[in-house]
């Protein structure tokens, strides 16, 4: 139970700093070009936004059955994880690029510059609403994750805390350094919370059916670490394919040329 | 209806994402196990094989050399 509540806030945490950290490239590049108030204005809204969504559905959710809950929860979560995975082992691969945070700051710049300015009520509602949707469409995932997880798990305020503070740390640090954080293991913490997302999925999907996993709890571990190890040995073999497929490329090329 | 369908595509992008085979394998597994469960047959691993297969198989769709 410990375990599961620990890494219930793990993967909240980790979700939500991830989602942070690019919503805060987008609130960032707002701020710089269009001014502080309206982007600061956007973004706080979009967060108070995300708050009412998950105190609205939460207690909506936990009147469920519980086995309907699992099952559906546990499913959705499955998928919505396995997503996550899946991008983050082709990215780990070689197979997709990285996300570069410079990059894509630099590209928000541009954006904001050539938005129209249109002030009303001594608002900029271009950078409002730039910064809204870069907030709210970010945080959305994280809501998500609070609320399946949360639920299932019995502790939506435990799931928001992990999420809350993942999101104040990233603040203060971006409020700090004043530039995208470029540094931070994105991918590596979108892999690990894939891995998480669909091992309590698969756990409380196949239990809301109504089979019983060996070991009860201490099952998750189990799947965790055939999950991890499964996935760790994908991103391996791809690496290794990407490597071959270069090599044959560099022959072919140092062919045509001879 | 514009809305609507732009609506409904949001969500669909949100849960499902890239590859709507993943869903559809979780879907279909999930099936098995509560029929398998209905019969007291308790077939726990059905969906961690289930989902070691798709993942697999949804990153080789992607990754084949044909692409």
């Amino acid at each position: 139970m410990i375990t599961s509540a620990g890494m219930l806030m793990l993967a909240a945490f980790l979700a939500s700093a991830v989602e942070a950290v690019e919503a805060l490239t987008v609130v960032l590049a707002v701020g710089v070009t269009r001014g502080w108030r309206s982007s600061l204005i956007g973004a706080g809204t979009a967060t108070l936004a995300l708050a009412a969504v998950i105190a609205a559905c939460g207690p909506a959710l936990a009147l469920m059955p519980i086995d309907t809950l699992r099952v559906i929860v546990g499913t959705l979560l499955l998928i919505f994880g396995l997503q996550w995975l899946r991008k983050a082992i082709l990215r780990a691969g070689g197979y997709r690029a990285l996300r570069d945070e410079d990059a894509l700051y630099r590209a928000e710049l541009i954006e904001a510059q050539g938005g129209e300015t249109t002030r009303r009520a001594g608002m900029d509602w271009y950078a409002f609403t730039l910064a809204f949707k870069g907030v709210f469409l970010e945080g959305l995932e994280v809501a998500f994750i609070v609320l399946t997880f949360g639920t299932s798990q019995g502790s939506i305020p435990l799931a928001a805390l992990g999420a809350g503070s993942a999101f104040v740390l990233v603040v203060v640090i971006g409020a700090l350094v004043h530039q995208p954080l470029s540094r931070v293991p994105e991918n590596a913490m979108k892999f690990a919370v894939g891995v998480m997302l669909a091992t309590f999925g698969i756990f409380w999907s196949v239990e809301g059916t109504g089979m019983v996993w060996p070991g009860a709890d201490g099952a998750i571990l189990g799947i965790l670490v055939v999950l991890t190890l499964v996935s760790l040995g994908l991103v391996a073999l791809l690496r290794r394919m990407q490597q071959a497929r270069q090599a044959l490329q560099t022959a072919n090329v140092a062919g045509m040329g001879a | 209806m514009a809305y609507l369908k732009h609506f409904l595509l949001f969500w669909y992008d949100f849960i499902v994402g890239d590859d709507w085979m993943i869903a559809a394998g979780v879907v279909m597994a999930l099936a098995v196990s509560a029929v398998l469960a209905r019969h007291h047959v308790n077939a726990w691993w059905v969906m961690l094989v289930a989902v070691v297969v798709l993942l697999a198989a949804s990153l080789w769709r992607e990754t084949r050399p044909s692409r």
